[in-house]
């Protein structure tokens, strides 16, 4: 089942097409991948899903009805990717302040709170304020407010920048609990190796367009290049073939890309009836930063010029 | 609790509970007394007594210019201009042979430049002089003109009001006094409330705070929010500083002797007039009568409500014009260029209303006071006049409705302009581009 269902969504601003036409869905508890390049469309597409902003044209569907921002605000928990709290309240009063926003009522927002700070072993800082805090404290902060009120799609937008490897790791952890519980994450970020780690199922937007649909798996497979590495226990006598081309190597290990008309199966037949053992062989699946580069790169998208609507 | 109501209470508590607001809540009274007994205090002490040494060429000028607590006059022997500073005078007059027929220009000689009121001084104190030698050479005595002297300052104005009828006692010296206070106290709600609007609204965009809220919460929930709170603030404060104003007097009543009250409280009963026994009733009781009597003529139940309008609604005019400035800047100094036509009327009113508390029928004053930009400070000033003598109902009304019709529309344009600029970042708008987010059709 679908948490989120996106429509043709349209978004206009007086010099720039933000979001042009872009349409997908994500199934709930999915770890989904938002990416793009700075300045594609992301922030306007989920400010829109957020209700910050109403789309010019198209709908949203979340949760099987049609999308309204008010009654919605409970289902829905988000983390700017610009972190922002007052300096100046006190951390507790703060959480309950905008879970109460959120719309909990008081007694349930200070079990929630009480619960978090807990697990994530903030107890002391009930009555510290935010300027207080280190960066990464207050990242930490920011992640519970988000998901304080259980909601049913979480929406982090590059919630690892300035953690360490620690904090982050725990972050990530939470990550994993939540959406095993059944929330739907939306994770929008440029560093597509905590992507390929952690998302299910990823959108690439780039220009207000949707480029790249599908789960990180089927990508990788839509763009693989056919190349294996191979490593071999002895320096074979002769290694060329009409099976494959040698991209790169050294005496005994090397990388392959396989011809059209061949399969990997081809490769080790080569090897095998040389009698040469193979110490291991492997598909080299494109990484999705090189896919993402590939995409992006060459469509003027890193200097998006203002345009005329 | 509606999210409304929450904003509200947060605005209200953050800043009622503040160190800064509790301090500035009884320092402000204390400061304001300390300003005006230190400027009474430098006035009487300031000023130093002018020693002016004194040729008189008409000899009838010894014994009769009069010495006082600015000019002291010597009539020394000897004394010419080059030695009138060593012998320990400031300055040296030289009056010269008096011809009545025709204005006379003397000289006083000194270092430093007289100041404008002590030459005045010693004009009409010339003149006196003169007036006095003309009327005994025309044969008037001495003591007749002293006796005439004294007994021909009599006169004193009272003005009764037309009021259905009865003509009622009014006072133009507490009048003006109560409309410039009002006029100031609003002209300060005006800038310090609607400067704080302005930070506030500008911290939760620089914090990064709003889109946070804005994803619970409309855009002018938030606004309105932080208005009403801040208001509220505001009003509590005045209210603190009224039941403070009534405790401290309460108190100074209590250090009065019990017979000086008894003696008010006759006084009070027989409407002033004491006939026969007047020595009974001592001078304080007289001044705490006369006080009273003075602050009972004016309409204060009138002036507390339309104070407290005029504060909400000209705050409310105000304050949304700020909050749509703070929501476009990230910091003070960019919001000044954008503040300035805000400010710019509020100040201008200030300056009509100093004028309407004097002339409060002009043409100017009444206009002012019915245009909503002005109308919460120069109504205020002409308030305490009376309505309906110097303000009539016309006024008032057509004042308090386009001040509503103000209000709200203001605070219309500013939703507008604040959801779009409470999420812009990197630039500042113009009052232009503002204009154009206010108006679009979306």
């Amino acid at each position: 089942m679908n948490i989120i269902e996106l429509h043709h969504l349209k978004k206009y601003f007086a010099t720039q097409r933000a979001v042009d036409d872009i349409s997908f869905s994500i199934e709930q508890g999915s770890i989904f991948g938002l990416l793009g390049p700075n300045g594609a469309g992301k922030t306007t597409l989920l400010r829109m899903i957020t209700g910050i902003f109403y789309p010019d044209e198209g709908e949203i569907i979340l949760d099987g009805k049609k999308f309204d921002p008010l009654r919605d605000s409970i289902k829905i928990g988000y983390m700017p990717e610009e972190r922002g709290l007052y300096k100046k309240m006190k951390i507790g009063e703060q959480a309950l302040y905008l879970a109460q926003l959120k719309g909990m009522n008081k007694a349930e927002a200070l079990e929630k709170i009480k619960f978090w700070f807990q697990r994530l072993e903030m107890q002391s800082w009930w009555n510290k304020k935010v300027e207080d805090l280190s960066k990464g404290m207050s990242q930490k902060l920011q992640f519970v407010i988000t998901v304080l009120h259980e909601p049913k799609l979480i929406i982090l937008d590059e919630p690892f920048s300035g953690l360490d490897p620690v904090n982050a790791n725990l972050l990530k952890d939470e990550i994993y609990g939540l959406s095993q519980r059944g929330c739907t994450i939306i994770f929008s970020t440029h560093r597509m190796e905590q992507v390929e780690e952690i998302c299910d199922h990823i959108v690439l937007v780039n220009l207000g367009n949707k480029i790249l649909d599908g789960s990180v798996q089927q990508v990788k497979n839509d763009f693989k290049e056919h190349k294996f590495s191979i490593q071999l226990y002895e320096v074979p006598s002769t290694i060329s073939s009409p099976a494959f081309e040698v991209i790169n190597g050294e005496a005994n290990k090397f990388v392959v890309k396989i011809n059209d008309g061949f399969k990997s199966n081809d490769v080790l037949k080569h090897f095998i009836d040389q009698q040469v053992n193979v110490e291991s062989f492997n598909e080299i699946l494109p990484s999705l930063n090189d896919i993402f580069i590939r995409l992006v790169e060459g469509t003027k998208a890193t200097t998006r010029q203002f345009q005329k609507i | 609790m509606s999210r409304t109501s929450l904003i509200i209470k947060r605005e209200y508590l953050s800043r009622v509970r503040s160190r800064s607001f509790i301090l500035t809540t009884f320092l402000t009274p204390l400061v304001f007394v300390a300003f005006i007994v230190g400027a009474a205090f430098l006035s009487v002490k300031g000023k130093e007594q002018l020693k002016v040494a004194v040729i008189d060429e008409n000899g009838f000028f010894k014994n009769r210019l009069k010495s006082d607590n600015d000019v002291q006059f010597d009539f020394p022997a000897n004394v010419d201009t080059s030695n009138y500073l060593g012998k320990g005078y400031a300055a040296l007059l030289i009056i010269s042979k008096i011809d009545t027929s025709k204005q006379q220009t003397f000289y006083i000689r000194s270092q430093k430049a007289i100041g404008i009121g002590a030459a005045q001084n010693i004009e009409n104190k010339i003149d006196e002089v003169v007036e006095d030698n003309m009327l005994q050479q025309s044969g008037i005595t001495r003591s007749k003109l002293d006796s005439i002297h004294d007994n021909s300052h009599i006169a004193k104005v009272v003005s009764l009001e037309e009021n259905e009828g009865a003509a009622k006692e009014s006072n133009q010296l507490l009048a003006s006094v109560i409309g410039y206070v009002c006029g100031f106290l609003i002209y300060l709600v005006l800038l310090i409330y609607g400067m704080m609007v302005l930070r506030g609204v500008m911290e939760e965009k620089t914090n990064r705070i709003a889109e946070v809220i804005i994803s619970s919460v409309k855009p002018f929930e938030l606004m309105m929010g932080k208005i009403v709170g801040i208001g509220a603030v505001g009003l509590t404060q005045f209210i603190m500083w009224i039941v403070l104003i009534i405790v401290l007097s309460a108190g100074a009543q209590a250090f009065v002797p019990h017979d000086t009250m008894q003696q008010v409280q006759m006084l009070q009963q027989h409407n002033g007039m004491m006939q026969g026994n007047t020595e009974q009733v001592s001078e304080g009781a007289q001044f705490i009568f006369n006080a009273q009597h003075t602050l009972g003529t004016a309409n204060w139940t009138l002036i507390i409500l339309c104070f407290i309008f005029y504060f909400l609604g000209g705050y409310l005019f105000y304050a949304s014009l700020f909050a749509a400035v703070g929501c476009v800047t990230e910091d003070i100094q960019n919001s000044q260029s954008l503040t300035l036509p805000i400010t710019m009327p509020v100040i201008f009113s200030f300056i009509i209303g100093t004028n309407a508390v004097q002339v409060p029928d002009s043409s100017l004053a009444i206009w002012a006071s019915i245009i909503p930009f002005s109308s919460p400070i120069v109504m205020m000033s002409r308030i305490a006049y009376g309505v309906p003598g110097t303000v009539p109902y016309w006024q008032l009304i057509a004042s308090v409705l386009t001040l509503i019709a103000g209000f709200l529309f203001t605070t219309w344009l500013a939703g507008k302009i604040y959801r779009t600029g409470i999420l812009l970042y990197g630039k500042k708008a113009t009052w232009k581009e503002m204009m154009k987010w206010a108006f679009r059709s979306s």
